[in-house]
């Protein structure tokens, strides 16, 4: 097994990017901090290292989802505040990442997943506790609606 | 991102998930890797010696859960550059001997009680060990050290007044005993 902070190295960036997009950006440090705690105490136990990165964005959307339901169906923000003091070159939330952060809580983590960490139908379902069918429609739902608020 | 790595590291100390902390820091001869469990310092990696490999070794016989936290490093960073300024002549840091096993063990132990300034050969720390006839052991265990510096095995010398060896390399080595005086 790598060191852990092996796989922060990695894919801390990625799995933050995918939060970000899954709760906005408010809220996704603690989704961050939970992912990671959660990984970190499941780590020494696990049994194949092969698909780290997919372990650790399941995990991520697990807890975007467990967010989702502890605040209910509380309105989404329309837009986060700036951070003034924070300078973030990657994680811009503009263009249609922005638009993203206003769907529908699964259409959003559904397209995250897939075009943000470039997940399979099969892992994204696995990430959101669904079918891959359900996954799919969630993914379809969510692009068609891209597909409209951009045109 | 880093506020929430550093934050990320703190709550796992606080749960009981940081069971390898490292941390990178500068000395007089290039980077030392300095890795504590929450018993004390458990590994320094000298400047030679490639980083990855010992965090992976640690990753392997002590815990996977191994992350940088150069946080609780302060008080070593301090000792560490007290030291090399030649105005600290012993570390206060608790050690952690776990990678450290048998004869090995008590040879290792027996080096961390050398004083600044001082120098044995590797036959007294046989001796120093209870066989004074495992010289060639004595200077096996020098070589395997899992935490030069704090535990000085500089400070070993062959018995003819050679040098000896040093994972760190020879004139690192020398440049330690002339900081303390001895050469």
């Amino acid at each position: 097994m790598p060191p852990f902070q092996a796989l922060l190295d990695e894919y801390a960036t990625d799995v933050m990017g995918v939060l970000r997009g899954a709760v906005g950006r408010t809220d996704a440090d603690d989704c961050f901090q939970e992912t990671f705690l959660a990984a970190l105490r499941a780590y020494p136990k696990l049994d194949n290292s092969e698909n780290l990165r997919g372990w650790l964005l399941t995990i991520a959307h697990r807890k975007a989802i467990d967010h989702h339901r502890t605040n209910g169906r509380k309105p989404l923000p329309m837009a986060d505040p700036p951070e003034v003091a924070v300078s973030d070159p990657e994680f811009r939330e503009d263009g249609i990442w922005a638009v993203v952060a206003e769907l529908p809580p699964k259409q959003r983590a559904a397209v995250a997943l897939r075009y943000g960490s470039d997940l399979p139908h099969a892992e994204i379902a696995a990430a959101l506790g669904c079918s891959p069918e359900a996954a799919r429609r969630s993914l379809h739902e969510g692009i068609k609606r891209l597909r409209k608020e951009l045109a | 991102m880093k506020a929430s790595l550093q934050r990320l590291a703190e709550r796992a100390e606080a749960e009981g998930l940081l069971d390898v902390a490292y941390a990178n820091v500068d000395s007089p001869f290039g980077p030392l890797l300095l890795a504590a469990t929450p018993r004390g310092l458990v590994r320094v990696n000298l400047p030679n010696y490639d980083p990855a490999e010992t965090l992976e070794e640690l990753a392997a016989k002590v815990s996977p859960r191994v992350l940088e936290a150069p946080a609780k490093f302060e008080r070593a960073r301090r000792e560490l550059d007290l030291y090399f300024e030649g105005r600290l002549t012993e570390f206060d840091l608790p050690i952690d001997w776990q990678l450290t096993h048998g004869f090995r063990g008590k040879v290792q132990r027996a080096i961390k009680r050398i004083p600044y300034g001082q120098t044995r050969t590797y036959t007294e720390m046989a001796r120093s060990a209870g066989n004074e006839r495992a010289v060639r052991a004595a200077g096996t265990a020098c070589g395997h050290n899992p935490i030069p510096i704090f535990v000085p095995c500089h400070r070993v010398l062959r018995s003819g007044g050679g040098l000896g060896g040093y994972g760190g390399g020879l004139p690192m080595k020398e440049e330690l005993l002339k900081l303390e005086g001895v050469l």
